[in-house]
């Protein structure tokens, strides 16, 4: 019984999950302008792939992330700039959506820490060296 | 040495097990939510792609009556699970459309004819433009738009039979 439930799961092929139709045109090819390239790839390194949540979406071979990098390009193309574009994804799917974090009532220990701690040091740093020019 | 400061370590210890505990026994919500609920649905025309069925359009979302906007595909097993759920909402009298992710018209006709076919209309969406407008972030999503083309509600994942319920209570209070 082992064996043959062995079998059928060496033997089954798996179900397909995915589409089959061809990736979007701009999903991978570059823009023709390499200025424009770069802010597309800048801005596509900074979006999250909804799809496999720890990718960005420049990072990611999920069918939806493709198409996300084809609205990006598409949108770069079409003159828009990359705030915008930014804009529009979070105003769809919140802030979630992007790797840069505005800052806001949830988000300001998240900026404010590092200064917090760089002052912190430079207190412990300086009481310390007082204690040994004693 | 204070005495008390020998406990430290063992108590931030404790702390740091507390918290990966907590995180082990409620693992966090990894739904990415649409922010659009509550907000009017964006304009969209969509080709058809099912022979003998209409495209879509977001014009049809505000003529009054609420609907259910199904977003799937042929190639996505969970929404061949959903099927008849769909099936049942129109037979309570939910009318049901779909937004057709990369899909081929001979896939989705074989999809129609296997688990049934609940849709008034059915928009051929190829590069998931109109998914991404609607802040959706995968298949199979439905979404509850009142007769004002506003959003009601959303459904992240498949439609089981004891979801039923709760959407065919907000298509009646969005009437």
């Amino acid at each position: 019984m082992r064996q043959l439930a062995l079998f059928a799961l060496l033997a089954a092929t798996p179900a397909l999950a995915d589409p089959s139709t061809p990736p979007a045109a701009l999903a991978y090819t570059q823009l023709r302008d390499p200025e424009q390239e770069a802010q597309a790839r800048a801005l596509m390194q900074t979006l999250r792939c909804v799809v496999c949540q720890g990718q960005s979406i420049a990072d990611s071979d999920a069918s939806m992330a493709g198409d996300m990098r084809a609205l990006v390009r598409s949108r770069i193309a079409a003159g828009e700039t990359p705030a915008t574009i930014r804009a529009w994804l979070i105003e769809r799917y919140g802030d979630y959506i992007s790797y840069d974090p505005p800052l806001g009532a949830a988000t300001w220990p998240l900026w404010l820490a590092p200064i917090g701690l760089l002052v912190l040091g430079a207190v412990i740093a300086r009481s310390s060296f007082r204690r040994r020019r004693r | 040495m204070r005495r008390w400061l020998l406990w430290l370590p063992f108590v931030v210890f404790a702390a740091i097990v507390a918290v990966v505990a907590s995180g082990l026994f409620t693992p966090a919500d990894r739904t990415v939510r649409s922010a659009l609920v509550g907000k009017p649905l964006p304009d969209f025309v969509l080709p058809p792609i099912a022979p003998g069925k209409p495209g879509l359009s977001s014009a049809v979302f505000r003529q009054g009556q609420p609907r259910l906007l199904n977003i799937f595909a042929s190639w996505c097993i969970p929404c061949a699970a959903e099927a008849p759920q769909l099936l049942r909402l129109k037979a309570m009298g939910v009318p049901v459309d779909a937004v057709a992710i990369r899909d081929t018209a001979p896939a989705l006709t074989a999809f129609l004819r296997n688990n049934g076919d609940p849709y008034a209309a059915i928009g051929d969406d190829r590069q998931s433009a109109v998914q991404l407008a609607l802040g959706s972030s995968g298949v199979p999503e439905s979404f509850v738009i009142d007769g004002r083309g506003r959003i009601v509600l959303q459904h992240v994942g498949d439609i089981r039979a004891e979801d039923v319920a709760a959407i065919a209570a907000a298509v009646r209070d969005a009437r």
